[in-house]
This record gives C-alpha cells, structure tokens and sequence, in this order.
C-alpha cells in the first residue's frame, strides 16, 4: 500500500499558475512557501549578477512540465491574436534592453563582447526551444482514417507546425548570428577568414556533386514503399475476398437445391462487400440510428432470408430513446416478415430536426385492424408499448389487400 | 402502344444475357454493348427508345456514354442500371442526364416498367435514389443565390418523394396524396430537372462525404 507522503508528487513546472514558465508555481507546494516568496527571490539573485537567471533557466530546462492549461509569460503568444503577441514581444525586448543600457551605465557590466552576443544566442535558443516543445504536441500520429479493409499498416508522421520552421529558423539564425558577432567582437573571425572560405568552397562542391544521388536515394526509398503498401493492400484484398466471397459461393455451390437458402446467402455477402467497399468495418455497427437500423435488419434478413431495404435520411447518434425506437422498429420488421411471407420489407427513416420518424412498409396481404383480437399481443406491447413509453407515437396503416405500413415517431 | 425499343450496355456479358432474358418479351432489345465506343456507335446506329446503362465501364462509364450520344441523338433517353448503391455514382450519372437509377437486383417486370416510364418521359426512382436526393436537398442553403426553382424542392414533392422512400409504387402514392398518377410522375420529374440543373454545391460535396462515413 501507498502510504501518502511516501511517494510525493515528482517535481513539475506548473503551466496553470505560471507567470513566466511556471518553475516558482511548481516548486513552491514542495518547499511548502508561498510563490510569491520564491519569485521574488528569483528576482533579487537576477539582480545580484545574474545567478537567479541562471537558476531559473536550469530550472525551466529539467523539470518536466505538469498537466494544466498553460498560462504565463512564455505562451502568452499563443493566446493573444497574432498582431498582439508581436506588439507584447517588442515590449519585452525593448524593457530587456532598457534594463541592460541601465546596467551598462551603472557598471554592472561584463563586457561588450559577451553580453550582446550572448543575448542573441539566448533569444534563437528560446524560440527554437519553444517550437521544438510545440512540435512534440504535433507528433501524435492523426486518427487513421477508415480504409478498406481496416487492420492498414498505421502510418506516423511528424508534421510540423508550418510557422515553427520559420521560428525555427529565424532561432538558428539568432545563434549563429550570436556565435559570429562574438567571434568578430573577439577579433577570431578576421584570422579564421581563409579557412572559412575554403571550408565553405568545399561544403558547396560536396553538395553540388551529392545531390543528385540523395535526391534519387530518396524517391527510391518512396517508391520502395509505395510498392510495399501496394502489396500489402494486394494481399488483404486476396485474404477478404477468400474469407468471404469464396466461401459463400461455395457455400451456395453446396446449398444449390435450396433456392432459398442460396438467395439469403447471396443477399447477406452482398451486404458485407458493399459495407467492406464502403470503408466500414463489419461486426461493428455505427453507433447511430441508421447504423443501428442497419445492422437490426441485416440480423432479419440472416434469420429470415427476406430482403430488407434500407433508406434512411439524416442520422442521430444512438442514445436511450432511439435504441427503444430502433427495437420497436425491429419487432415491426419481424411482423412484417412474420405476416407478409415473402414479400420484400421497406424501412424508411427520416431525422427531422426535432423528431424522428421510422416507417416499416411490406407488401403483404394486409389485414383488418379492428379484426386482430384484443389478447394478441405482439404489435400492441411491444411496438405501440414501447413507443408510449418513451414518449413517442406508433401507428399500423393496413388494409386488406393494401399490404401493411408501420409508422413510429420519436421527438427529440 | 408498341413495346419500347431498348439497347442493353453492360461490360459482363454474362449480365446482359440475363437481363435480356428477363426482358424477353416486354420490350424489344435491339442491341447491346460492352464497351463505351461500341455503346455510342450502336446506340446513334439503332436509335434505341431507352438505354439501359451500366454506371461502372472501363474507360468512362456510363456517363461517357450519355455524353458521346446526346450530341446526336437527343431523343434517346437512359436509364442507368447499377449494382452500385453508392451516392456519389447515383448522383454523377443522375447529372449526367439518366432519367432514373434502378439497382440490379430489380425484377424483370418491374424493370420492364421501369423502362416504359423512362420511354414515356418520366423519371424513375428507387427508394433509395429517392432518400438521396431528400437528404442532399435537406441542408439550408447558405448563399444568396438560391434558386427557388432548382434548388428547393416544394412541399408536395418532398411528400412524393418521402413515400417512393417509403415503398409505395406510384399509383399508391396518388391514391394516399388523392392526386393523379400523371401528377406524381411530373413531381418526380420535377425532382429530377431539379437534381440535374441545381448547382447546389452540397450535391457533389454531400455524395463525397456520405460516402466517407458509411
């Protein structure tokens, strides 16, 4: 067992509260201090050389980041319209820079050569930082989309934020920049002039000669893999289509003398091909009113061997109310099949916007509703019943002779 | 009146003959063809009343084909026989200029009938043909330049097509809506003209997306 206290919460930044990055909102409930106590800490040794910077930035570095809506300083770009997180960024820069001109004058300088350099460095660093930190939100594969035949070889792709590369590159231009003005401050760059020449030369020639082959290392590779999802696809294909159509018509080979059993078996692949062509997946109906209807009825037509159209306009997702009214529809099917022997069954469903309305149709011979006595109990209980129920309507139009129609209505 | 001449194109021979088989004797097959150069040619040679066209051929389908004929031969009418139920195929061959859409699993009187209609003028449609356009022309549309005549449908069509939806042959419909059939046959006409000519954008987009979450 856990014994509270023994295994405390790990060390996190926390976002939610953060002004800046959230560390002092994060360390404080372990140091059992207010925030406020550690900022302002952080804030003196800032001043008194620049220690609590440092501290901070290190901080900022190794603790992961706790669950929260992220608030603060560092993602405040994120939150406010694009022209104004510019204007907030400006700002902070030029306060930086007022801070630092007022440091200089008063001597609290290091010098010229590592401060500015240094700065530029820092800024790159940060946006770079802050994009690679945005990137690993995107890397989460996207939901793979329904495709034939499901079990698809699962693809992952790192998609970038289209406006990282620019941070990203305006960050490492930042760096480099940083690197240089030192090395031209320090006076390094002068001597290092001719080898960066001839470096650069050589980097350029290399390319011009290397890229030709990467370029076809590359499409060759996107080829290869095409090819293999090409097979793969080849193969499930192969594998459906023997699992099933095969083995129904062998089936229907085997059952040839009843026709019968033949047409519901021809009915029924029919059915998981369409649904297989379509994308679906079979043995697991959408959880909605039509998907719903759907898959009631495909279990009719297996049982009974009776077809069963099925037109449905607009849908609703599936909740308590419309499953009564999916089970009430059933029991008309079964009615209808019970009654109209073979004659072909229509459901029909329309989702208005603030009712549903479900009409079972056959073409059999229709009876006398006054006629059915009192005791049957079939459509009475378990359509009309359940409709009540749940609020809604059921009502049988029949005639003799003019087959039979099963109205269901459902508000929403 | 005359049986109605019919051309047959189907790229499985072995659909056509069933189908000219059912067909024996209700209507007159001059002609059949597996392909969409031999389907123009056969059809602008034999001036067929009614062409029953498969939806799905190698090389363009069967809209080619009303594509390549009605140049030449405007009176020919079609009717497009398919075993897909697809949305985006029903609608694509509907704009292309079939006067109706019938599965293939339809019996052989039925289609005999079918034909008949589509020689008549009018237009057909399945149940599910029927669902399809209800649902298509269901959203709102958003633009000003909603056309009341193309691209709204009236109440009393709306009601035609709830019952074809629901089951009901034609001449029911007339009994239940106290209407004459020939007034249920130029609503679904109506309907049809409007399927054609609408440039609702949603048609194309709708049959697009309903096919992706089936």
């Amino acid at each position: 067992m856990a014994v509270p206290g023994t295994h405390p919460e790990p060390l996190r930044r926390d976002p939610a509260h953060a002004v800046v990055a959230g560390v002092c909102a994060g360390l404080a409930p372990r140091l059992g201090v207010d925030p406020l106590v550690l900022r302002i800490a952080f804030v003196a040794a800032s001043a008194a050389g620049g220690i609590g910077l440092l501290l901070y930035v290190v901080c900022w570095a190794l603790l992961p980041v706790g669950e929260g809506e992220p608030a603060g300083l560092l993602v405040a770009g994120s939150r406010l319209p694009r022209r104004e997180s510019t204007m907030v960024a400006a700002g902070i820069v030029l306060l930086l820079i007022a801070v630092l001109l007022l440091l200089r004058t008063w001597g609290l300088w290091l010098s010229d050569v590592v401060v500015w350099p240094f700065l530029l460095a820092a800024a790159g660093g940060a946006l770079i930082w802050r994009q690679s930190q945005r990137s690993e939100v995107m890397e989460t594969p996207p939901a793979e989309r329904a495709r034939p035949g499901g079990g698809a070889v699962p693809r992952r792709t790192l998609r970038l934020a289209r406006p990282s590369f620019a941070g990203a590159g305006l960050g490492t231009t930042l760096v480099l920049g940083g690197g240089l003005v030192f090395l031209w401050l320090t006076g390094a760059l002068t001597a290092a002039r001719d080898v960066v020449l001839a470096v650069f030369v050589v980097v350029v020639a290399i390319g011009v000669i290397l890229t030709p082959w990467w370029l076809r290392l590359v499409r060759g590779l996107t080829e290869e893999r095409e090819e293999r999802i090409r097979t793969q696809e080849r193969a499930e294909l192969a594998a459906h289509l023997h699992d099933s159509v095969l083995q129904t018509l062998a089936l229907m080979q085997k059952r040839a003398d009843d026709p019968r059993e033949v047409a519901a078996l021809a009915r029924r692949q029919e059915r998981e091909l369409r649904a297989w062509l379509n994308g679906g997946r079979s043995g697991e109906p959408r959880r909605t009113l039509a998907g719903a209807l759907e898959a009631v009825v495909a279990e009719v037509e297996d049982d009974h061997g009776v077809p069963v159209e099925v037109v449905a306009v607009g849908d609703c997702p599936l909740d308590e109310p419309m499953e009564a009214l999916v089970a009430a529809a059933r029991e008309a099917v079964l009615n209808a099949v019970k009654f109209a022997s073979r004659a072909p069954i229509s459901v029909y469903a329309e989702v208005d916007g603030d009712r549903v309305e479900v009409f079972v149709r056959d073409r059999g011979p229709g009876f006398d509703l006054a006629a059915v006595p009192a005791d049957r109990r079939g459509l009475r209980e378990s359509v009309v019943g359940r409709m009540d129920r749940h609020g809604g309507q059921a009502h049988v139009h029949t005639r003799p002779g003019a087959g039979t129609e099963v109205e269901l209505v459902l508000p929403r | 009146m005359s049986a109605p001449r019919v051309v047959l194109v189907d790229d499985h021979q072995l659909f056509r003959a069933g189908v000219r088989a059912e067909l024996e004797g209700l209507v007159e097959v001059v002609g059949d063809a597996a392909t969409v150069g031999e389907a123009i040619e056969c059809i602008v040679a034999t001036e067929p009343d009614v062409v029953l066209l498969d939806v799905q051929m190698p090389g363009g389908g069967g809209a080619e084909v009303i594509r390549g004929v009605t140049p030449r031969r405007p009176a020919v009418r079609f009717l497009a026989l398919s075993v897909s139920d697809a949305p985006e195929d029903v609608i694509a061959i509907i704009r292309a200029g079939a006067r109706g859409y019938v599965t293939k699993t339809i019996s052989g009187p039925e289609l005999a009938d079918a034909v008949r209609r589509v020689a008549d003028g009018d237009a057909v449609f399945s149940p599910r043909l029927a669902g399809f356009v209800l649902d298509a022309f269901a959203g709102g549309m958003s633009e000003r330049e909603v056309d009341p005549q193309l691209d709204q449908l009236t109440a009393r069509e709306r009601e035609v097509l709830r019952h074809i939806a629901r089951g009901y042959l034609y001449k029911e419909i007339a009994q239940r809506l106290s209407i004459s059939t020939k007034t249920v046959e130029a609503h679904v006409s109506a309907v049809l003209r409007k399927l054609q000519l609408s440039n609702r954008h949603e048609l194309s987009r709708w049959a697009v997306e309903r096919r992706l979450v089936e």
